[in-house]
Parts: C-alpha cells; structure tokens; sequence
C-alpha cells in the first residue's frame, strides 16, 4: 500500500504529510521544555537567600557546545540541501560532519557531568564547608588495616571479601568556607584558593557530590541537560541511520529520501534551539 | 525552500553561514553580557536573555525556513506560542499568588 502524501504536499495542509507530523510534534516537545523551563523560573525565584548555585558550570565548556550545536545545525541543513540539488556525496559528507559534532557534544556533556559527579561538599559538624574535588579517602578495617582509594569515595563503609572497610578520612581539592553562600554565590571575580584538605570522619557531618540529588540547581541542571542530551542522542541515531542503512532510499525514491532529511533537520533546529535557552539560564545567570 | 536550484545553492550556503555568524556572535555578546560589570543582576539577565531570544529567532526564521512556511504550520506554530506564553505567565503569576496570612483568634 502506498503512504499518501509522503512526497507530495496535501492540498488542505500545502506541506507533505511527515512535515506536519514534525511540527505538531514540535509542538508539543515546546510544551514539554516549556514546562521545565517554568519550573526553573519557579525553583529559582523561590530559592531562600544564598541558596542557589550560581558560577558552578564551566563556561568554556558551554560556550564551545553552543558552537559546535550550531555548526551541526548548519551542517544538517546543507546536508538537505545537497539532496535537494541531488549531490549524494555532499550529503553524505554534511551528514557525516553533522553524527561527529553531534557526538563531540556529547562527549563535552559527558565530561561536564563526571567532572560533577567528582566534585564534593563536605559539611562539618562545627557548621563550615570544605569544598572541592575528590583527592582521596582512606577507609580502615577491623583489623585496623588501612585502605586508601585515590580520587574515589565509596561511602561511609563498604564490603571487600568478607572485611568490612569504614570510612577515616577524605582528602578534597578545593576550599573553606563558613556558610554555603560564600560557595553558591562567590563574589564575582573571586577565585577561590585550592588546596588538599583532609577531613577526618569524625568531623564530617554530611557529604556527597554534586549530583543530581545535591540541591536544586544541580537537580533541575541534571533533569534539563540529562532530557536535552537524550534528544541530542535520538537526534543522532536517526541521522546516523540516515546516513548509513537508511541512504538506500535515495537510490530509488529520492524525493522522499531527501523530504525524510529535512524532517530530520527540522528535528535537530529544534534541540539547538532548546540549547541556545539552556546555555544562558545554567551557565551564564 | 521547497524549490532550491543548484544555482541558488551558493547563496543559500552563504545565508546559512551568515546565521551560523550571527548566532555565535551572539553567543559571544552573551557571555561577555554576563562577565561586564553591570551591577543590576535583573537588567545583566534580561540582557542576556534579549539575546539568546534573538539568537534563537534568528535559528528558527532561517534555519527552519519559518519565514517561507506554509499558513497551515504558521497557524499551528502560532496555537502553540500562546499555550507557551500562558504557560510560563502563569508559572510566573503563581510566585504572587501567595495566601494570605491570617493572625489567629
């Protein structure tokens, strides 16, 4: 059975029909972002005095995946438009440029993401901070043997055979601080010295890493950045498919091929323009 | 765009360089916007957001061919700015909408 319209633009709508899937689709994926980004506004302006984190990402690392997502967004459209002047070999070669920057993002994401996931903030059972990288932890047995993970924290305790290692010490990289606002809002400018700090587990009151479940700026980072990133991944396992299996179609029904592809672009505007808002309400405010 | 030419390729690769051009210029005033000495942090975030709007005007008019779209998609794009809109107002009218507190008896 043929598809209708899958060609050829349907005389009541003037675009053909996968074109319109698209945008409704659009539609309601602005819905979606469009509800995150309230509940940042929400999150945000509701936040007691000093309590949200502010200057925490990396904007180097943003600035450059601003770029290389707007380059890719250039890229998949001149992909669509060598099929349009049918030049299969551009196409695959925008195409194949638009799957390597898409992966260099997520590759940046990733990096961002781990390098939160390595980063702690010790409270102290006198009140203050230490903030900073994981350097280190020592854990001692029973049998009062030392162990020490480099760059790694395993919790307060953890089994290994049949011995069970408590937690003696964790060693950050970083700095302290008398009150969380000193480390969510820096004055602007300041640099904060750092240094290894070890911190007996007597005195730790609480620790964990900047995780999703840290505060909410890290939860609504993660939960933005994380459904942003998994579009990102959708985004490129189509085009890829495009690009390799997928390029069979172009060989027997090309209008059709080259209609897929721009649906496809339309798909990957769509995730640059959620990023050009994610960039400067985590990064740059 | 549903009738590029090979002869119109040149200048339609050109226009897509000149938005890639713009944007990152944009990008650029956005973190310079967010790095100056503007002591108002109110005006240095609507600044900044100014921009981002213009950049992603700027994706969306050319990259995603809206200014030559069909009224069929105007329209349903248009159903969904309002939705949007009303959606993040009320999200902001709702910080207001705070009960009021009543002394007891």
């Amino acid at each position: 059975m043929e598809i209708p319209y899958a060609v050829k633009p349907r005389p009541d709508t003037g675009v053909y029909n996968a074109k319109l899937g698209m945008w409704l689709f659009l539609a309601s994926e602005v819905m979606l972002f469009g509800g995150l980004f309230s509940a940042y506004i929400l999150l945000r302006v509701g936040a007691p005095e000093g309590t949200w984190t502010q200057g925490l990402l990396d904007i180097r690392l943003g600035t450059i995946n601003t770029v290389i997502l707007a380059f890719s967004a250039v890229t998949t459209l001149l992909a669509w438009a060598a099929c349009k002047v049918r030049d299969f070999g551009k196409f695959k070669m925008w195409h194949g440029l638009t799957i390597l920057l898409a992966l260099v993002f997520l590759g940046i994401k990733s990096y961002e993401y781990r390098d939160k996931f390595s980063h702690f903030q010790i409270r102290k059972a006198d009140g203050t901070y230490v903030d900073g990288h994981i350097a280190g932890s020592k854990y001692v047995d029973a049998a009062g043997q030392e162990r020490e993970i480099h760059h790694g924290f395993r919790g307060k305790t953890f089994t290994e055979g049949e011995k069970e290692f408590t937690l003696a010490s964790v060693t950050l990289n970083g700095y302290e601080a008398e009150t969380l606002k000193e480390i969510n809002q820096p004055e602007r400018g300041h640099k904060h010295e750092h240094k290894d700090i070890t911190v007996p587990a007597a005195e730790i009151k609480k620790i964990g890493n900047y995780g999703p479940a840290h505060n909410t700026f890290t939860a609504i980072y993660f939960t933005m950045t994380g459904l942003h990133a998994l579009h990102i991944l959708g985004g490129v396992l189509v085009i890829a498919y495009f690009w390799g299996p997928g390029s069979k179609m172009w060989h027997t029904e090309p209008d059709r091929f080259t209609n897929r592809i721009e649906v496809s672009g339309l798909f990957w505007h769509f995730v640059d323009l959620v990023w050009i808002f994610l960039f400067p309400i985590l990064y740059l405010t | 765009m549903d009738d590029l030419k090979p002869s119109d390729l040149g200048s339609y690769t050109r226009r897509c360089f000149y938005v890639f051009f713009a944007v990152i210029c944009g990008t650029a005033l956005m973190v310079a916007a967010s790095l100056s000495p503007i002591s108002s942090s109110g005006l240095r975030i609507s600044l900044i957001l100014v921009i981002a709007a213009v950049n992603a005007t700027l994706v969306a008019t050319f990259l995603m061919h809206i200014v030559t779209e069909k009224r069929f998609v105007l329209v349903v794009l248009a159903f969904t700015a309002i939705f949007f809109v009303a959606l993040i107002g009320l999200s902001s009218y709702a910080q207001h909408d705070v009960p009021a507190i009543v002394a007891p008896r």
